[in-house]
Order: C-alpha cells, then structure tokens, then sequence
C-alpha cells in the first residue's frame, strides 16, 4: 500500500490530518496498538516540523508486510547542522509554533526515539529529507 | 477514580465524550507543551493542559489519549470540541489552575506517570 499526502507550509489548522489519516489505516489493517503509536507519534512530530519550518512538502508512506517507511520531503530553507538540531532542547522554531505547543528541541530526538531507522538528508535553501522506518514483526 | 467524581471535584463542566463518564482514571499527566505530551509512554492516560487549540487534540490523538482537562478557565472552541468528538475523547473545562487541578486529582489517588 502506498500513501501520498501534500502538506502546506504554515497552515497549522491542519497539522496533524495526514498523520490522523495514517493512523485510521494503520487501526484499520489491525497493526498492534504499540506499534502505531511509535509509527504515528513519529510522523506527526515530522509533519509539524514541515508546516512549522518548510514552504510545502510531501509525506509518503508505503506499508507492506514487514515494515512501514515513512519519507518526509520539504522544500525549505533546510537544516544547518543536522547534529546539532538532532540535539535535545534545540530549536530554530518561531513564537507561532510555541504557541502551538511544539518548538521546544524535541521534535527529532522523539522521531528518532520512535522509530527503529531514521536518515536526515538535507540541503541548505532547498530543503529536507527525513526517512522513518519501523519493522512490523519482531 | 471515577472521571465524574473527577469533574465534580475540580468544578468542571463536560463538553464532549461520553455524558455518563462512568470511565476510570489510573494517570494523569500535566503540559503545555504538546511535544512532551508526545514522549509518554503510557496511554489511557488523562491530559490536564492549558493549552487550547486543535494540535491539543491532536497530540491527545496520537498519544492514545482519550481524556482532557482544558485548566485556568481556558475555553474550548468549535473546531476543537468536533475534532474531540470525532476521536472519541471526553473534554473537561475546568476554572481552576493546572497547578490546582494536578492537586485534586493527586489526592484523590490518581496516579502520577514518573
């Protein structure tokens, strides 16, 4: 199965649909509970990130029955120094994405935490690639 | 514990989920931030937050969590309440702070997540 969603850049209203839609799937194809939380916990930190740092992006999801890989691509200004912001407690986040309750450094550290492989690539002024895989079986 | 002895207790008023609320409540977890609401483990847990707006909603659905409590007299809105509604979750306005809440519901026994 093979998911594509668009995401807007700065439309906080809607952060968080395509990660609501994945997870109604991933209930639906009967996926143990544990396991969704990770999947999804992950994807909707990285499409926060996308609507809080990017201009648009495009988030993938391609579900077969080993493993679940979850590619998030943004045109944006990219990430400077990928080490750094995979730090706890750093952010580049503006006011607006406070307010929301995020912008706080902990939105790759948690991806990273959730997820069993995940690889950032990312160039400066074009954008950021950040790929999520998580194994179904033990 | 009892979510509607819960409600009672912290003077809340009930805006969407279940009206019976004979559910019960084991943890409770407090924030603002919705990232760290994103870091608990443990689900079924009951979300008392000042936060008002729809990735409150959001995180709670993510999170597996079906239980909110909207404190510091913070007003939920429409879009909120239906987003709530849709995902099953029970949300609770409360007049009293966060810090007044947590109190009230760690004395009557609801435990704390670490």
């Amino acid at each position: 199965m093979h998911l594509i969603y668009k995401i807007q850049g700065g439309n906080f209203s809607r952060a968080g649909n395509a990660s609501s839609e994945v997870k109604k799937i991933l209930k639906q194809l009967n996926i143990e509970a544990r396991i969704i939380k990770r999947i999804v916990v992950a994807l909707y930190e990285g499409e926060v990130n996308i609507v809080a740092h990017a201009f648009n992006g495009v988030i993938t999801v391609a579900i077969d029955t080993e493993k679940i890989t979850i590619v998030l691509t943004d045109n944006g200004p990219g990430i400077p120094d990928i080490e750094k912001a995979m730090e706890k407690g750093y952010s580049t986040a503006s006011p607006a994405v406070r307010e929301m309750g995020f912008g706080a450094g902990m939105g790759l550290p948690n991806m990273k935490k959730n997820t069993d492989e995940m690889y950032i690539t990312s160039e400066i002024n074009k954008g950021t690639v950040v790929t999520l895989i998580n194994y179904l079986l033990p | 514990m009892k979510l509607s002895l819960i409600i009672n207790k912290i003077n809340g008023t009930q805006l969407a989920g279940d009206p019976l609320t004979d559910n019960e409540v084991e943890y409770a977890f407090a924030s603002d931030l919705m990232s760290d609401v994103l870091t608990v483990e443990k689900e079924d847990i009951l979300l008392i937050t000042g936060l008002n707006n729809l990735q409150t909603i959001r995180t709670a659905e993510m999170a597996d969590i079906r239980y909110i409590i909207f404190a510091r007299n913070k007003k939920v809105n429409c879009d909120i309440k239906r987003l709530a509604e849709e995902n099953n979750m029970v949300i609770i306005e409360s007049p009293y702070s966060v810090y007044k809440v947590a109190g009230i519901l760690y004395n009557l026994g609801v435990k704390p997540i670490f």
